[in-house]
């Protein structure tokens, strides 16, 4: 995957001191307790964590869905103002792909449609067709997604994501809701996408064997980073076993 | 003790309590309007039967032009015939201070020494006239408030010529003018046009009538045939020279009477038609939508062991409850608008107790209805989804199958946007809802298309018969026909640049076995001041010889142009002629024919006579014209068109004012109703999409287009549809408009389209937006965390 050359450089994304508190009538409870976290250009990276240690809201917050109580947020050197709605807008519209564990198809859009509706709003994006192509769906263009299985169903979202050629890939679970084989496959797919398009990918699971191939592993513990290391060696994913 | 049921329908309500609002504002007018109108229908009918049971009003009416008062005692003793009552009646007119013009009066005798036997007056104020007093007068109600008359004030009357000073004695009213309205005026003028009641002997002195009369009324026996009585009055008047006997359905102030009414009850049913249909589709949607929200629940209650009949009963309490809230506050505001109404129609109407009198029946039908509709929109919704067997329920609704829309079949999606195809499909998933609420949505712009085409139709008329038929400044119509000199004792008063005379004749036409009673209108060729018109404003020339026949008239007498009617004399003095119909002309107003001047002189064969003049002054010296008009003799009135359309424009923008209002409210709520619920409805059913889109980097706007797109496309297609329907339901009211009256051109004018359009969408744009703030709060996060 990517060289370790380029980590010296300007991160992509570069988190300092992220805070994230939840107030439940109350009770206070902190999602994320300080979070430091540099991504470089074109790493592929797996967030992994018990459920509630706060992945996702890290990714949400990451992704300009949700704003800190604290800290900061750099992309590309340049730090995102929280209080500007349209400004998140447009970072998520330009620079940011996202891929969910249950995919938030419109069901009214047929695949084709749905990249489209990407797409039509992008600069420079992929042709709906290249992006279905390259997540291995060209044949299935005109169906709705009632008509795709789950694991298709994820790849469109994929193919969504990835169209518009985003700097960011984010991914919360996307196997969470599929079979192993399925998720082999939806894994290959974010690798290849990873490796043709060099979107920095951050793949949140609870699988630790999808840890094997990514180049980096992340590990979350009650709103805290615990560890944080390389795999020198990657393994391809058809080699992953659960 | 609140049940567990009833806290969860009490907190619903309160949730939902935006959408419960604004239909119980629809029901609220569809009560409101039904509850108004059912009771002021029922008021002045009710009011109407009593006065005229007591006051004994006649059932057939005749006048003659002189007959002995030995007849009288003949007509009473006719079979059929309980009572008769003759008397004298003749056109004056007053000397009003302050008046340029002479006002015209209708004088009806009084009897001497005794009440009437029918018709008797309704004194309002003061007493009637002393016996043995000749100078003595009661005036109407509407022209002593017109004036401010008072019993005591002086009054100067020209009968037949001859000034007179008499003094009001009391103020009164009359069953035969509940509707005082000069012949040929399109609306009241009570400061033009009044009824003055004269003792007997003192009418009869100023027109040599002693020991005759001229008018009879005459109340049937129990179940006597008003047909034949007729028959029998008509033969026995004949040699009098009658102009016919008829029954209280030709009686102009009946016949007002009854045609308003008529036009209250239609309107009486289909305004709140419309709004509870509209209700009751707003009641189905919204329910229907907190059922699939509630599927899981439901199951749950049943699998507790709820029944069936329980759960349903829980669902329609939704509805009956919005039902109920809407029939509070129609009833409520359908008093205040009866009232209005009731006051409304005192101005037009004068009776002598009429009052906002509403029913328990009507407050129970007003309450029904709106509980009707609720229910009617709620049953099919909730039975559906009670009978989902609660292990189906239990699993989420299927994903919604959508396809390829038909129009996209057609090739056209190549040109769309993607977030168009989102739209279309939505829509045409669901066709018949979008269908359903465009109706709805079209209502509301029909709603104010109908209400103004009345008066739209109105300004055409006023436009064709004063501003296209007639171009004189004033004309001045005899009582009676008089010799041709008096168009010149006309044209020689001072200020007169132009006279030109006309003559009315009252006619009975035959055609076949048909038989109509119509006035025939002659004017000179080639007549300037007052023309033949129809109404597209086109002008038509009478021929030489023969009749032109306005349209109302030839189709009841069956004739095509080139036909041959009879003409007879209603008055007997010549016998009946053969004359051929050269055309057929649509005009608006009554029935009537058109002839040339010459030619209907020839017809009468009476060697030419005028009943008015019409002239054109010099607006320098009018008002020295109408003072000396006043005292020119025979007169019996004088209108000049100016005022006539001044007082026209004074009388219908009063109206048109509240009017528009009320309608604008009208379609404001429904349209409100309309799109509020759906848009609200569409943001919860799509909040998931809608997020999603936020998340994909979506602005707020385009967001906005996705979820009003469909709102958009169901009220462009509704608008049209809306003001279309709108012209339609104005011809439908038109029909029940008695076309021997008049026949009001279903007309619609720009700006009544442009109000309608922009009421809707304004309310609609306004109802958006309130919901497109909600755009903004959709969550993001939460929408990702969890399936549908
Ligand atoms: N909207 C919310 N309101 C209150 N608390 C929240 C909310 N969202 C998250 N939390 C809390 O914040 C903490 C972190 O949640 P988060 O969803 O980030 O965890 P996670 O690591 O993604 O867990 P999982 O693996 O189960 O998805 C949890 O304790 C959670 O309960
Ligand atoms: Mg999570």
């Amino acid at each position: 995957m990517s060289d370790a050359g380029v980590i010296a450089k300007v991160p992509v994304l570069d988190v300092r001191g992220l805070t994230r508190r939840y107030l439940l009538g109350d009770v206070a409870i902190d999602a994320l307790r300080g979070v430091d976290l540099a991504l470089a250009e074109g790493e592929f990276v797996v967030l992994l964590g018990p459920s509630g240690s706060g992945k996702s809201t890290l990714l949400n917050i990451v992704g300009g869905l949700d704003a800190p109580d604290g800290g900061e947020v750099r992309y590309r050197g340049a730090p995102l103002d929280f209080d500007d709605a349209r400004a998140l807008t447009a970072y998520r519209r330009d620079h940011v792909g996202f891929v969910f564990q249950f995919y938030n198809l419109m069901p009214s859009l047929t695949a084709r449609e749905n990249v489209a509706l990407v797409t039509d709003i992008a600069e420079d994006p992929m042709e709906p067709e290249e992006a279905l192509a390259l997540v291995g769906l060209g044949a299935r263009l005109d169906h709705f997604p009632s008509q795709l299985s789950g694991g298709e169903q994820q790849r469109v979202a994929i193919a969504r994501a990835v169209a518009r050629r985003p700097d960011v890939l984010l991914c919360d679970e996307p196997t969470g809701a599929l079979d192993c084989a399925t998720g082999r496959v939806v894994l290959d797919v974010l690798a290849r996408v990873n490796r043709e398009l060099g979107s920095t990918t951050a793949v949140i699971t609870h699988n630790a064997v999808i840890a094997g191939m990514a180049d980096r592993v992340i590990r979350f513990v009650d709103g805290r980073v615990v560890g944080d290391a390389r795999n020198e060696v990657p393994v391809p994913v058809s080699e992953l076993r659960w | 003790m609140v049940s567990a049921l009833g806290r969860k329908l009490g907190r619903d309500l309160w949730r939902l309590r935006a959408q419960v609002l604004t239909i119980a504002l629809v029901v609220a007018c569809g009560v409101a309007s039904l509850f108004s109108m059912r009771s002021a229908y029922d008021s002045v009918r009710g009011e109407r039967d009593r006065w005229y049971g007591s006051a004994r009003f006649p059932e057939v009416f005749a006048s003659v032009r002189r007959a002995p008062r030995s007849l009288a005692s003949r007509i009473a003793s006719l079979p059929g015939v309980s009572l008769a009552e003759a008397r004298i009646v003749e056109e004056v007119t007053l000397d009003m201070p302050g008046m340029a013009e002479p006002v015209g009066a209708h004088a009806v005798s009084l009897p001497p020494g005794r009440r009437a036997l029918l018709g008797e007056v309704f004194l309002r104020e003061g007493r009637l006239p002393a016996s043995g007093r000749s100078d003595e007068v009661l005036v109407h109600e509407a022209f002593a408030r017109a004036w401010a008359l008072r019993p005591g004030d002086a009054l100067v009357a020209v009968l037949h010529g001859r000034r007179q000073r008499f003094r009001v004695s009391g103020v009164a009213l009359a069953p035969e003018f509940v509707s005082v309205m000069q012949p040929g005026a399109l609306v009241p003028d009570d400061r033009r046009y009044g009824v003055l009641w004269v003792p007997e002997d003192a009418l009869a002195a100023a027109f040599q009538m002693e020991g005759a009369f001229n008018d009879v009324g005459v109340r049937l026996d129990r179940g006597a045939r008003e047909a034949a009585v007729i028959a029998a009055l008509d033969a026995l008047l004949a040699p009098y020279g009658t102009t016919g006997a008829y029954g209280r359905s030709r009686h102009p102030s009946a016949r007002m009477v009854d045609q308003k009414l008529t036009q209250l009850r239609g309107q009486a049913t289909v305004t709140p038609m419309m709004f509870l249909g509209v209700a009751a589709l707003l009641v189905n949607m919204v329910l229907a939508r907190l059922l699939g929200l509630e599927r899981e629940q439901i199951a749950t209650l049943k699998a507790l062991g709820y029944g069936d009949g329980a759960i349903l009963r829980h669902y329609l309490a939704h509805a009956l409850l919005t039902a109920v809230l809407g029939a509070a506050l129609g009833v409520a505001l359908g008093t205040v608008a009866g009232r209005g109404l009731v006051a409304l129609y005192k101005d037009y109407f004068r009776f002598p107790a009429l009052t906002f009198r509403p029913s328990a029946e009507t407050l129970a039908y007003g309450v029904l209805a709106s509980v009707g509709a609720a229910v009617a929109g709620a049953f099919g919704a909730v039975r559906a989804a009670v009978r989902v067997p609660p292990a189906e329920a239990m699993r989420p609704e299927p994903p919604p199958r959508f396809r390829p829309s038909w129009l996209e079949r057609m090739g056209v999606h190549r040109m769309l946007p993607t977030v168009a195809r989102m739209v279309l499909r939505e829509l045409e998933r669901r066709p018949g809802r979008a269908a359903l609420s465009a109706l709805g949505i079209a209502f509301a712009a029909a709603i104010i298309v109908a209400g103004r085409s009345s008066l739209d139709s109105l300004d055409v008329v006023l436009a064709v018969q004063f501003g296209r038929a007639q171009s004189d400044d004033v004309t001045v119509s005899f009582a009676r026909p008089v010799a041709q000199r008096a168009r010149f004792d006309v044209a020689r008063l001072p200020g007169v640049l132009f006279a030109e005379p006309q003559r009315m004749a009252g006619v009975r036409l035959r055609h076949g076995v048909r038989v109509r009673d119509a006035a025939i209108l002659g004017v000179p060729a080639g007549a300037v001041l007052r023309a033949v018109v129809d109404a597209r404003s086109v002008r038509w020339e009478p021929p030489a010889e023969g009749l032109l026949l306005g349209r109302a008239l030839g189709d009841r007498l069956g004739v095509r142009p080139g036909d041959t009617v009879t003409v007879e004399d209603v008055e007997g003095a010549t016998a009946p002629r053969e004359v051929a119909v050269a055309g057929l002309v649509d005009d608006l107003l009554g029935l009537n024919a058109y002839m040339r001047l010459d030619a209907l002189d020839r017809l009468r064969g009476d060697g030419g006579r005028v009943t008015a003049v019409a002239v054109r002054l010099d607006p320098a010296l009018a008002e020295r014209f109408l003072a000396r008009v006043k005292r020119l003799p025979g007169v019996a009135s004088t209108s000049r068109r100016m005022a006539v359309i001044d007082f026209f424009r004074h009388e219908t923008s009063r109206m048109s004012a509240t009017l528009t209002l009320v309608l604008a409210a009208f379609a404001g709520i429904i349209a409100v109703g309309v799109v509020y619920n759906n848009a609200r409805i569409a943001l919860a059913v799509r909040s998931r999409e809608l997020a999603t889109l936020r998340v994909l980097g979506f602005t707020e706007a385009e967001v906005a287009t996705v979820l009003f797109g469909e709102q958009a496309v169901v009220l462009a297609l509704a608008i049209p549809v809306g003001l279309a329907l709108g012209k339609g339901l104005a011809w439908m009211v038109f029909q029940g408009v008695d076309a021997e009256l008049y026949r009001l051109p279903v007309v619609v004018s720009t700006a009544t389209y442009g109000l309608a359009a922009g009421t809707v969408l304004a309310a609609s744009v306004a109802s958006a937006w309130v919901v497109r703030r909600r755009i903004g709060a959709l969550d993001m996060v939460a929408v990702l965390k969890a399936r549908d």
